[in-house]
């Protein structure tokens, strides 16, 4: 059984972000790229799922430049067993993003496939349920807790103020939530191993957007706030300002 | 009428979310504005109230309904929505950009062939575009995007757009039951976290971190949040640690909140702590150290020890709150 794990190749979270010379994109100068914080739960749980059942292949996948075969080859150092680089230099939409996760996932024919809840660039959230809904597979999102027994799939996803516990079956696309489990570090032989895996190459599908970038800029930068004291005796002033200035309490 | 907007309303146990009345209020304006009318869809079981859209500008609210369907069901929402999408010939469709909206409105995308814009903040006309203001980075930058595809989808993020006073107008309500739904994900159960509000939803967060020294001290931050009826959040450095839960951490691989009054104590303000609630409206910052970056986005600032503030602050409350 081929299992897919989708991920992408994004902005270290400690960056500081600087719009680019077009004006829509970012200054990639200086910034470190990483493996895409939550596509690492999305990893541990497909070598988990692939352990436990003792058979199994796992195949990584990203939609994007040549630099992103950097996260692709992080993910065979933890113990993915081949890569595919869908190449694309250009900006995707997610829609234009999950199209071409679809083929290749439908290609291979992977039924269980998972993905980061969200990529910390964008931060849309929506590339796994799209791929599903393409693909005509269930979908839960934002996943918490999974067990898969047979052909029942059973997982507690995150919601305002708990979980839903949600049931469905197979192909299946799961996004993953921090807390789902503890992403293992490559080891070193994991790391000299994954340099002996596969990374296929392939243009990826045709890229038509629907949403197209205007412009992006820095949030408007805030006027810097008062400090009003050191110690307690400032607490009634500060009970004050929030009651009669903004008017918050 | 043609190039209607439609908007899904979010209603658990029977009750319509808050989010719900502000996405029912941007769509009606924003049908005001294009020059059509607004109509809501509700997918539930028995639901309250449901006319009492019409006070946010909403004319027609379809109830479609089947005792199965109290509960989310992922499958037969997308289907069920998606059915009266097309039906209605509505071009503009307007989520909330909740833990059901983002997973329910990209499905939706691909049923109607529509362009999705989630997580918004601002909605714009400008002639024939609507222009949505979104951020990104957790907030470290802010894109402008519009959408050129005939049909077109907006997650607006809750707290942001105001849903106002209610007028006294009632909407007409549609009941349409529907047979046998298509349950193939569907909840079977729901964990309410221990009547705790939660930082997504709160207009009030008492935030800690490392400054607190140990989960052990995380009473002082519970005891000014009861006094504010506020949410309790989290540094991801606490997370990490494993003093907090994860559901309670505020920042880029947290939750991005905006909260009207944000009290950020012992938390030196990582930048990606900041990304993900320099959007509250008032922020304030207690923290020992005047120098760190907390105060640099922080409204009002107390630069003491938490350990003698908190308590001071959490009296104080209860004073005026009596």
């Amino acid at each position: 059984m081929k299992i897919a794990v989708c991920v992408s190749h994004v902005p270290d979270t400690a960056s500081k972000i600087s719009v680019g010379s077009d004006g829509k994109t970012i200054d990639p100068n200086g910034v470190t790229f990483i493996v895409n914080p939550y596509d690492e739960f999305a990893i541990e749980e497909a070598l988990k799922f692939k352990e436990s059942k003792g058979e199994g292949e796992v195949v990584v996948i990203s939609v994007g430049p040549d630099a992103n075969k950097e996260t692709l080859r992080k993910a065979l150092a933890m113990g993915a067993d081949s890569g595919v680089l869908l190449k694309d230099d250009n900006y995707r939409d997610s829609m234009s993003v999950a199209k071409a996760l679809a083929v290749q996932i439908k290609e291979m024919d992977a039924r269980l496939v998972f993905f980061g809840k969200q990529s910390v660039d964008y931060d849309n959230s929506i590339v796994g349920q799209l791929t599903a809904e393409l693909l005509g597979y269930n979908c839960i999102s934002v996943v918490v807790d999974l067990k898969i027994e047979g052909d029942k799939i059973t997982a507690e996803r995150e919601i305002e103020g708990g979980r839903e516990v949600v049931e469905t079956s197979f192909p299946v696309v799961i996004t993953t939530q921090k807390g789902l489990n503890e992403p293992r570090y490559a080891s070193l032989k994991g790391i000299m191993a994954a340099k002996k895996k596969t990374i296929e190459e392939k243009p990826a599908a045709e890229n038509i957007n629907l949403i197209e970038v205007v412009q992006m800029k820095k949030p408007a930068a805030k006027q810097p706030g008062k400090i009003i004291g050191t110690d307690s005796s400032a607490v009634p002033e500060l009970v004050r300002l929030l009651k009669e200035e903004a008017k918050v309490i | 009428m043609a190039n209607k907007v439609l908007v899904f309303i979010e209603q658990r146990n029977g009750v319509i979310k808050k989010a719900s009345l502000e996405a029912a209020k941007s769509g009606s304006d924003l049908a005001d504005k294009i020059g059509t009318v607004s109509e809501a869809v509700l997918i539930g079981s028995d639901v309250d109230n449901a006319g009492l859209l019409g006070g946010y500008g909403i004319k027609k609210v379809v109830h479609i309904k089947n005792s199965e369907l109290g509960n989310y069901s992922s499958s037969a929402y997308a289907d069920l929505f998606a059915e009266y999408a097309n039906e209605s010939g509505a071009d503009y469709f307007i989520f909330s950009n909740t833990s059901m909206g983002k997973d329910l409105a990209p499905k939706i995308a691909v049923k109607l062939d529509a362009g999705i814009i989630v997580d918004a903040v601002n909605l714009d006309i400008d002639g024939e575009n609507i222009i949505a203001a979104r951020p990104v980075y957790a907030g470290k930058a802010i894109l402008n995007v519009k959408i050129n595809s005939a049909k077109k989808i907006f997650t607006l993020r809750p707290n942001v757009f105001a849903a106002g006073e209610a007028s006294d107008s009632i909407a007409e309500v549609e009941i349409r039951e529907v047979n046998s739904p298509n349950l193939s994900t569907k909840v079977i159960d729901i964990k309410k976290s221990e009547g705790k509000l939660d930082v997504a939803e709160a207009d009030v967060i008492v935030s800690g971190g490392r400054g607190l020294k140990g989960p052990e001290h995380f009473n002082l931050i519970e005891d000014l949040a009861d006094a504010l009826g506020a949410a309790v959040g989290a540094s991801r450095a606490v997370v990490d640690a494993g003093w907090r839960s994860h559901g309670e951490q505020v920042g880029q691989t947290g939750k991005t909140v905006s909260p009207t009054l944000y009290i950020a104590c012992g938390i030196s303000g990582a930048i990606q702590h900041l990304a993900g609630m320099r959007s509250s409206k008032y922020i304030v910052a207690i923290n020992k150290d005047k120098e760190a970056p907390i105060f640099q986005v922080a409204d009002y600032g107390i630069a003491g020890d938490v350990f003698e503030i908190l308590p001071a602050l959490t009296e104080e409350i209860k004073k005026i709150k009596g």
